[in-house]
């Protein structure tokens, strides 16, 4: 196996699974509270066509920021409806993504023309951490990566100190644990939820932007083709935990990075039976994750 | 308010319908678009002749009904079949190949060959969900998502490859030979599945109001614990076939679609049928003949659709914005009713 | 300022019931009261509404002489009112440590809160493992934690809501000698109790509610336990059913060497029960929660597969499970489906595979009259009745599928006197026609008075109590204490 190859494979990987990471970090938090938000799909969407607008506006903080801020207002819908009102989690969520579809189709023709013309944006540049970068093999894929990828790192450890190590995320555990009881120990549990799927928003909106700024460098269409789903999957197989979290959504990009490997390898494999893999393979691992894993036990309940 | 609760039902529908309409045309406007200029395109090109409604309303209108009937089934049950999109593929992309090849067997035979197999199909995609969520417990919502992404990629596969037509040059498959193809109704684009379809409804709503069965899967959406512990009910069981019953009728639609439609396969063969027929069955609030009403309607505002983008330049898709509009008034309305009826009216 | 928690002229409606109406009550520095009345009069919505988890519809809470006007629990913790509920509140996947912080509002850090609990604990006599997960715990540590939660947020009120409903007599005792040592403490609290025997032994005044209104007021010596007692139920209490020496028939339900790992988070599961229940006998279950009566119940009612052992039954089997809303009936189904989902396919308005609704809403419609079930009508849904109604349409319904074992999971909970003693004559009536009745109740007393035998679940073992054994011995069996 050429190591050129490999390296570039695990590079790959890594890179791919940055969104996953950062989209299914933020769908933990809103599921350590109790609310599975099938909306993140939509957030992450929102957040990817906030990215294009705000980087072709001012540079590529600009679209972080705007990303941010489209997926925190999707997913306010979600704590509006679901968490304040009390309507079906799932249902809800699924409306927003198609909503979310539906619009962001709608403002990208609009803003840049039908047939969406490839625009070339200011992407996020490789950051090569000095000494850690050049270490064999795992160097240049995990620390020859853009700046947001590295964000997405140090968000590992702060997610955790913020759901086990603060009153805030004592409140919101108890809350996706037992909202009756929470409720009873004076915890309010609507706003904390609510906040808890808020965080989430922003983080899917982050991922969306990750995809724009840091991958494909343009928005399309329907451009997170499910990821928002995986991360959902993703969060299961990690058990609501940020660290094991971490390592699923490696597992994920390296599946969804194997189509740029194995192409080289022409197997004669259709390119499609690639593009399913990432699908089949969280079916595969729900499959086995759950039974081991418990959830949050008030998770999905009003 | 009392109202009966057929008249409620029905002025929901009219008004999550035009709250998601408003949803649109402040989105457009805000957008940039001519809003006015695209709602009435919509209208226009839904219900505003009757080559609109014969071949752009209903041809629409059967495929989401179908569907339509299916979800509320697998949703009464308390499954949520969010694949309805990868099932209607799977049947699709079977009864293409099995139309393809009985291309010599009398109509008599052949259409229902097409179709019986379109309906296997759609049940086989959702058997692994199946399993999963009997098995293990995974959420079906997850399973059956996913399953779409796959079907998209197998029909982008099928269609490239072992579908593909003749000549090689188009992803397409090769038109379905004629005993296959349902009979349609001269000058327009209807099929004959229409018929099947609204008799299938009037079957749905029988088996629901008047047998034991349709009455133990009511009780296993409306009380799953209770129904098991109390009623005795094989839940899994109840659970399990509607998922089916719900796979195979959007299956069924798949292979409808090529059979009297399109009559070949090719991607995007779906404008979305799978995602729209959530909002007609929950807008009809899971009864079988409101989902004709419905899907009716909601047709109609797909059939725009296509009118919208010519003319106002407004792309088909940002009527998912209506959909996703009346799915959420729907919801709310119902649990304002369920709140009212709680707080007992005082 | 003597008066510590002044609740005045509290007024709650639920739907068209009046929970309660102009209802005063003073809780006085330094003191047990005890709230006495029978299930439903109000007892726990009054202290509810004191708590501020509900919201009166007239009148004002004072707490400390203050008049509180946005009320929440966080505010209560504030200003020193600390409830332990009947039904546990601690949340069984977080740690002990967890639970209190939580529950008192601490900041969490558990290098500092767990050294915390741990001396607090020991500090009120009362010590709970603060690193333990409060699924593992038992109830009478369950019930200590309970109380430091309360305590720990630096409540000098506390109110207690039914708190020996879970514990076993001894330990019931224990608790009620612990009260005492709080107030000689300072810490003045309210006992909620229906338990006429608790309230006279410890309290120093008694107020008894009755239908959401106060019936009577007084110190601990002022009254007799008879004359509380009449107070309570607005009446002699309801004739006792007379008992006759049953005939015991055909085995019904015949269980050999039975056990099956505990179903849910807590409890001991079972542990190789051998049992058999005859045609025309009430065999009562003795257990305190979570010591496999669970198990045992719904493994007779074929709702559980063992994982060793043998068991035999003959169909058809009825059952009342414990939890009426999510598991004894659907809310949004009305009395005629009910009837006709529990009644199953051999009644006689199926002719399969239809259903005749007209000729099953006419039985529900006779049904009602027949069991005193107050309801608009046969279509009414399950949820607008009242607990009392639900569980007389339940039984009915049970009873419909003429079943030859009837087993019942504490089918008496939340229901008041009235209620409690028609169910109880309905499980004697079924005997009477034949059928095997197996039936857990917690309280002790109702069980020995209903039951022809009685066996005795400890740690998940079966134990027969012979014939004539002492109320107390049973108790002592049920702590797991033989001969």
């Amino acid at each position: 196996m050429d190591m050129a190859l490999l390296v570039g494979f695990l590079a790959a990987a890594v890179r791919v699974a940055t969104p996953l990471l950062l989209a299914a970090l933020g769908e933990a938090v809103s599921e350590r509270g109790g609310v599975i938000n099938l909306g993140i799909e939509g957030a992450m969407l929102a957040g990817a066509l906030g990215a294009t607008l705000g980087a072709s506006a001012g540079g590529p903080w600009m679209g972080v920021a705007s990303a941010i801020g489209a997926g925190i207002l999707v997913s306010s819908i979600v704590a509006l409806v679901s968490v304040r009102a009390g309507a079906d989690q799932i249902i809800t969520g699924t409306a927003v993504t198609l909503g979310a579809v539906g619009f962001t189709g709608a403002v990208y023709r609009q803003a840049y023309g039908p047939a969406g013309v490839g625009l070339s944006l200011t992407t996020f540049p490789i950051l090569p951490v000095p000494l850690l970068g050049e270490t064999p093999i795992i160097g240049p894929a995990l620390f020859q990566q853009t700046v947001l990828t590295y964000l997405a790192f140090v968000a590992v450890p702060i997610l955790w100190w913020l759901l086990f190590r603060t009153a805030w995320g004592l409140r919101l555990r108890a809350a996706g644990e037992s909202a009756e009881h929470a409720r009873a120990a004076g915890v309010a549990v609507r706003r904390v939820r609510a906040e808890g799927v808020l965080i989430g928003g922003g983080f899917a909106g982050l991922a969306g932007a990750t995809l724009v700024l840091a991958q494909v460098g343009t928005f399309a269409e329907n451009m997170t083709a499910g990821r928002g789903f995986i991360a959902v999957a993703i969060v299961v197989l990690g058990g609501w935990q940020p660290s094991r979290i971490f390592g699923a959504s490696l597992f994920f990009g390296a599946a969804m990075a194997l189509q740029f490997l194995l192409q080289s390898f022409t197997l004669g494999v259709p390119y499609q039976v690639f593009l399913m893999m990432p699908y089949l393979l969280t079916l595969l691992v729900l499959a086995g994750a759950v039974g081991q894993r418990r959830p949050p036990a008030d998770l999905g309940r009003a | 308010m009392r109202l009966p609760p057929g008249v409620r039902g029905i002025l929901v529908a009219f008004g999550a319908i035009g709250i998601g309409l408003l949803v649109l045309g402040f989105g457009l406007a805000a957008s940039g678009y001519d809003a006015l200029a695209a709602l009435s395109a919509l209208f226009r090109g839904g219900f505003g002749s009757g080559d609109a409604i014969f071949s752009g309303l209903l041809p629409r209108a059967v495929p989401l009904i179908l569907i339509g009937l299916g979800i509320g089934l697998a949703f009464r049950a308390g499954a949520l079949n969010i694949g309805a999109e990868g099932q209607f593929y799977a049947g699709a992309i079977v009864a293409t190949w099995v139309g393809l090849t009985l291309g010599t067997w009398p109509q008599l035979l052949a259409i229902p060959a097409v179709l019986v197999t379109g309906i296997v199909a759609g049940m086989l995609w959702v058997l692994v969900p199946v399993v999963l969520r009997l098995r293990f417990g995974v959420l079906e919502v997850i399973t059956t998502l996913l399953l779409n992404f796959v079907a998209e990629a197998l029909v982008s596969w099928m269609v490239q490859g072992p579908l593909q037509e003749s000549s090689g040059v188009y992803p397409q498959s090769d038109p379905l030979p004629l005993a296959t193809r349902l009979p349609q109704l001269s000058g327009t684009r209807l099929h004959a599945g229409i018929i099947l379809v609204l008799l299938f409804a009037g079957a749905l709503w029988v088996f629901l109001r008047f047998t034991l069965a349709g009455f133990r899967l009511r009780a296993t959406g409306a009380g799953l614990r209770a129904a098991a512990v109390v009623g005795r009910v094989r839940t899994d069981r109840v659970f399990g076939g509607a998922l089916l019953v719900s796979a195979g009728c959007a299956g069924l639609a798949g292979a409808m679609e090529v059979s009297g439609t399109t009559f070949s396969l090719f991607q995007n063969l779906s404008p979305g049928y799978g995602f729209t027929a959530i909002a007609v069955a929950l807008l009809a609030r899971l009864d079988p003949v409101a989902t004709v009403g419905t899907g009716l309607l909601i047709a109609g505002l797909q059939a725009g659709s296509s009118a919208m983008q010519r003319e106002a330049g407004v792309p088909a898709v940002a009527v998912r914005v209506v959909e996703a509009t009346v799915i959420i008034v729907v919801l709310l309305a119902d649990l304002a009713r369920r709140r009212s009826a709680r707080d007992g009216g005082a | 300022m003597n008066d510590v928690l002044t609740l005045s002229g509290i007024t709650r409606r639920f739907g068209s019931v009046a929970a309660l109406d102009g209802v005063d009550f003073t809780l006085r520095r330094g003191e047990i009261h005890a709230l006495l009345g029978e299930n439903g009069a109000g007892k726990s919505t009054l202290m509810r509404i004191a708590v501020g988890l509900v919201m009166p519809d007239a009148g004002t809470v004072f707490i400390h002489g203050t008049a509180v006007s946005r009320h929440s629990p966080a505010l209560a913790r504030r200003l020193g009112l600390g409830m332990v509920h009947q039904h546990f509140t601690s949340i069984p996947e977080l740690s002990v440590a967890e639970n209190v912080a939580l529950a008192a509002g601490w900041r969490f850090r558990p290098r500092e809160v767990e050294p915390r609990v741990e001396q607090l604990g020991d500090e009120l006599g009362l010590p709970v493992p603060p690193r333990a997960r409060v699924a593992d715990l038992s109830a009478g540590l369950r019930q200590r934690l309970e109380v430091v939660k309360a305590l720990a947020a630096g409540a000098d009120i506390l109110l207690l809501d039914e708190p020996s409903s879970v514990l076993s007599p001894l330990e019931a005792e224990r608790f009620l000698a612990q009260l005492i040592a709080f107030r000689d403490r300072g810490i003045s609290s309210v006992l909620i109790t229906h338990k006429l025997r608790e309230a006279t032994s410890v309290a120093d005044r008694v107020t008894v509610l009755r239908r959401g209104r106060v019936v009577y007021g007084g110190t601990r010596g002022d009254t007799s336990t008879d004359g509380l007692a009449t107070h309570m139920l607005g009446a002699a209490p309801p004739p006792r059913p007379v008992r006759q020496a049953p005939v015991p028939g055909a085995d019904r339900l015949v269980m050999e060497a039975v056990s099956l790992a505990r179903l849910g988070e807590t409890g001991t599961g079972l542990d190789q029960a051998t049992v058999r229940v005859r045609a025309g006998e009430v065999v009562g279950v003795a257990a305190v929660e979570g010591n496999g009566q669970r198990e045992l119940l719904r493994l007779a009612a074929g709702l559980a597969q063992a994982d060793r052992g043998s068991i035999r039954r003959t169909e058809p089997v009825s059952f009342i499970p414990e939890d009426r809303t999510t598991e004894g009936c659907i809310g949004e189904f009305s009395l005629t489906e009910h009837l006709v989902l529990v009644a199953g396919e051999a009644a006689p308005w199926i002719t399969a595979p239809w259903v005749r609704w007209t000729k099953a809403e006419s039985r529900a419609t006779r049904l009602m009259a027949e069991y005193q079930v107050q309801a608009p009508s046969a279509g009414a849904a399950m949820r607008e009745l009242s607990g009392g109604n639900q569980q007389r349409v339940i039984i009915a319904a049970a009873m419909e599928r003429h079943p030859a074992l009837l087993v019942a999971e504490n089918p008496t909970r939340g229901l008041d006197l009235r209620a409690t003693a028609e169910i109880l004559a309905r499980l004697r009536d079924a005997a009477r026609r034949e059928a095997a009745v197996l039936v857990h109740l917690p309280d002790l007393d109702e069980l020995i008075e209903l039951a022809d035998r009685i066996v005795v679940l400890a740690g998940g073992r079966l134990i027969e109590a012979p014939a004539g054994t002492s109320r107390a011995m049973i108790g002592r069996m049920m702590l797991g204490e033989n001969a």
